[in-house]
């Protein structure tokens, strides 16, 4: 009797133990400052003029396929798909919309891609770890490794990892690298940056970038709204923007936490190794107290 | 079935030797003790398999052509919805329904609550299906299922969530088969196994609870990477612990269901001691259910509360929210009160119905209809409902495949 109980208990340690060792290590992730180094691109929303060159340069440096409309079809700007204009996807890295605003007599124009986040939901809620942040700062992604799951597509707070759903055999998620092996690695700016007529974007250092991202709000006043996108939003983006009105009325997400997506999930990740060691111990000790009396009854009559 | 049995005293099966102390063959055992003919004119006088016919004629031939034409070709193919129906109803519905096999297992093996043995096999069945087809529904959702194994091997993400679902749901599911196995043993007459199984339950047990604890919680954790997305009412910090503690009413709710249903279209499987305490069986379990639900309850309370939501309650979605609340947990709640007050099984079987039906309720809303409440509610696909129905078709047939024949509902003879 007494020996069957305690290997009982032995085995339901070695359970404890074993998936201990699965335990999830989010320390790394939480200490993690960020690359001090790392590259970003501040864009000036009110300098861009909507020519679409940006999104032909990706196209053709990401080997995209074909568009259905031409780039110099700028009818694309206004449409709507479930009152939605247009957000990148499995053949879109990026796309630029239109917005119409009231009392500006011109329409305004903004980019969408992958923003680069410092502490990428993307990255973090991905389960086989597909994605890395590189020290240049581009978030890429491996499609190698990669399951399909698409819960990075629900974690990244900008809504940009598309998927490949058209394809049967080799689905993959598709979303803007920052031109890495073909450009950022070799330190020259991507692709839609250099295709750019008005210089909308500038490619720099993150650090520098929000030095003078900040300097031209305050050496013009009244020109820009007060407000650097991305400096914080979701933890900091390598990807910054600058403004004329405000932003909600390009349709930027204004209500973003400043901490990285990652924060929301630490309370449940805490509490994983607290129910890995307390349960066995706790259930175990239930066990023996509510079979006591069952027990001793047994021996009483003589044991198993 | 009813009728063979009342014409052939050796039916239905359940032992290893006929009247007449010949053995029943494997064979024999699989066709129920009918000859095959026999055997498939009783199927196809079955109504429900007709119905069931007509579904996996529609739906095997569009799961073909999700495979071979990809995800794309069956749903919207959607960049703002990544996860539709068959992870919205067959991941975050069916988990929850599953979670009576670690309910009742500890009941019976942790606690000692011996009364519950008679119905301790069904739960335990219960959960592993469950889990079995949420899997299935994964494998259907996933871009790449042939590397369902990845994080297992390949490559790891330890600090995703997904990646303790994932390593969560696939021990729990080897730990499942294990505690349902011993009826496997007893069917094919292998005691050895039925021995050695018995002599880890225990660990077995607890280690039930601990990966149902985290995993139930993981789930809902899910979508706390979405704070943005999901509605601020069915969105809280500690949606873990919501999940997991609506998952207890959920999983209970779902054997008396199961249970109501056996009894009524199955009777000749049960046994004697099944049926005589199935409506004492029955009444326990509705009382955890109301425990389950009061927790339930509160926490969704608390949640509103804790995040100063009460403005949202006349919105549109406030009303819808309340809705929700109402149906699904606070009718059921007093139903089984009263269930429970008056010993009315059949009111407890009701009810576990509209709890079970609430709880997948409120994990479409969590996961489909409150998510993207800022951009646009997407209405599934046709060819995306039917793959649905057509896989929920096919863990019925299981279910009943198996239930007609281990002895689940009834106990093996003469061991
Ligand atoms: S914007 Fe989205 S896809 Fe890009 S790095 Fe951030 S979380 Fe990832
Ligand atoms: S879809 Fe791929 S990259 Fe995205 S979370 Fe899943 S496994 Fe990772
Ligand atoms: S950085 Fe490169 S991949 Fe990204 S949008 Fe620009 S051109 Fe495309």
């Amino acid at each position: 009797m007494q020996n069957i109980q305690r290997r009982t208990l032995l085995k339901t340690g070695l359970a404890g133990a074993i998936s201990g060792l699965l335990m999830p290590n989010h320390s790394k992730a939480a200490t993690f400052d960020g690359y001090t180094e790392s590259m970003g691109v501040l864009v000036d929303l009110s300098r861009c003029v909507g020519c679409r060159s940006c999104e032909a340069a990706c196209n053709k440096e990401q080997g995209l396929p074909a568009p259905d409309k031409p780039f110099d079809d700028m009818s694309v700007m206004k449409e709507l798909h479930h009152g939605q204009k247009r957000r990148p996807d499995e053949s879109h890295y990026t796309v630029v919309n239109q917005y119409d605003v009231k009392g500006i007599d011109h329409p305004l124009f903004r980019k969408i891609q992958c923003n680069h986040c410092n502490e990428p939901a993307c990255l973090t809620s991905c389960f086989v770890n597909a994605y890395t942040k590189t020290p240049e700062g581009a978030v890429i992604y491996n499609p190698d490794v990669c399951v399909g799951c698409r819960t990075c597509m629900v974690a990244c707070p900008f809504n940009i990892p598309a998927f490949k759903y058209s394809s049967a055999f080799s689905p993959r998620i598709m979303k803007c690298i920052f031109c890495y092996d073909t450009r950022l690695k070799a330190g020259k700016p991507p692709a839609c940056v250099e295709a750019c007529p008005n210089e909308v974007m500038i490619f720099g250092k993150r650090a520098d970038l929000i030095k003078l991202g900040w300097e031209r709000i305050k050496t013009n006043p009244g020109k820009y709204v007060n407000h650097l996108y991305g400096e914080k939003e979701a933890g900091g983006t390598a990807w910054m923007y600058l403004s004329g009105v405000p932003f909600e009325e390009y349709g930027f997400n204004t209500h973003l936490p400043k901490e990285p997506i990652l924060n929301y999930v630490k309370d449940f990740l805490a509490a994983v190794p607290m129910v890995l060691t307390i349960w066995p111990a706790l259930f175990t000790g239930f066990h023996l107290l509510a079979t006591r009396k069952d027990k001793a009854k047994e021996e009483k009559n003589g044991g198993e | 079935m009813q009728n063979n049995i009342k014409s052939n005293m050796n039916l239905p099966i359940a032992s290893h030797l006929k009247e007449d102390g010949t053995p029943w063959t494997i064979k024999e055992k699989i066709f129920l003790g009918l000859k095959p003919s026999e055997y498939i004119s009783h199927m196809l006088k079955n109504p429900v398999n007709w119905g069931l016919f007509l579904i996996f004629a529609i739906g095997l031939p569009l799961i073909a052509q999700r495979y071979l034409m990809g995800l794309g070709s069956v749903t919207y193919a959607s960049d703002d919805y990544p996860w539709g129906l068959f992870l919205g109803f067959g991941l975050f519905g069916m988990v929850p329904l599953s979670a009576s096999g670690f309910m009742l297992g500890t009941s019976v093996e942790v606690f000692g609550a011996k009364d519950f043995k008679p119905i301790e096999r069904l739960a335990l069945l219960n959960g592993l299906l469950g889990y079995l087809f949420a899997v299935i529904y994964l494998m259907v959702d996933l871009g790449m299922p042939w590397r369902i194994y990845y994080p297992m091997i390949i490559s790891f993400g330890p600090a995703a969530v997904l990646f303790l679902v994932a390593w969560h749901v696939s021990t729990y599911l080897s730990v499942q088969i294990a505690e349902v196995s011993p009826a496997f043993f007893e069917w094919i007459g292998w005691q050895p196994g039925k021995k050695f199984i018995k002599s880890i339950i225990l660990g077995l047990t607890i280690a039930g609870i601990i990966l149902s604890t985290l995993h139930q919680g993981a789930l809902g954790a899910l979508f706390n990477y979405a704070p943005g997305k999901v509605h601020p009412l069915w969105y809280s910090g500690f949606l873990w612990f919501i999940f997991f503690c609506s998952s207890i009413p959920a999983g209970l709710s779902m054997v008396i269901a199961v249970s109501a249903i056996c009894i009524k279209f199955m009777k000749w499987r049960c046994d004697k001691n099944f049926l005589d305490n199935i409506d004492d069986l029955t009444l326990g379990i509705a009382k955890g259910c109301a425990l389950g639900l009061i927790t339930y309850l509160a926490l969704k309370m608390i949640s509103v509360a804790h995040d100063n939501e009460w403005a949202y309650l006349l919105t549109g979605w406030g009303q819808y929210f309340l809705f929700e609340i109402l149906v699904t947990i606070i009718i059921p709640l007093v139903l089984y009160t009263v269930a429970i007050r008056n010993r009315n099984a059949g009111l407890a079987r009701f009810t576990a119905f509209l709890t079970v039906i609430g709880i997948v309720f409120n994990r479409l809303n969590t996961s489909y209809i409150a998510f993207n409440w800022q951009i646009f509610q997407e209405i599934p696909h046709w060819k995306e409902v039917i793959i649905t129905i057509t896989i929920f078709a096919i863990y019925f047939v299981t279910y009943r495949f198996i239930l007609y024949r281990l002895p689940i509902l009834y106990t093996w003879k003469n061991n």
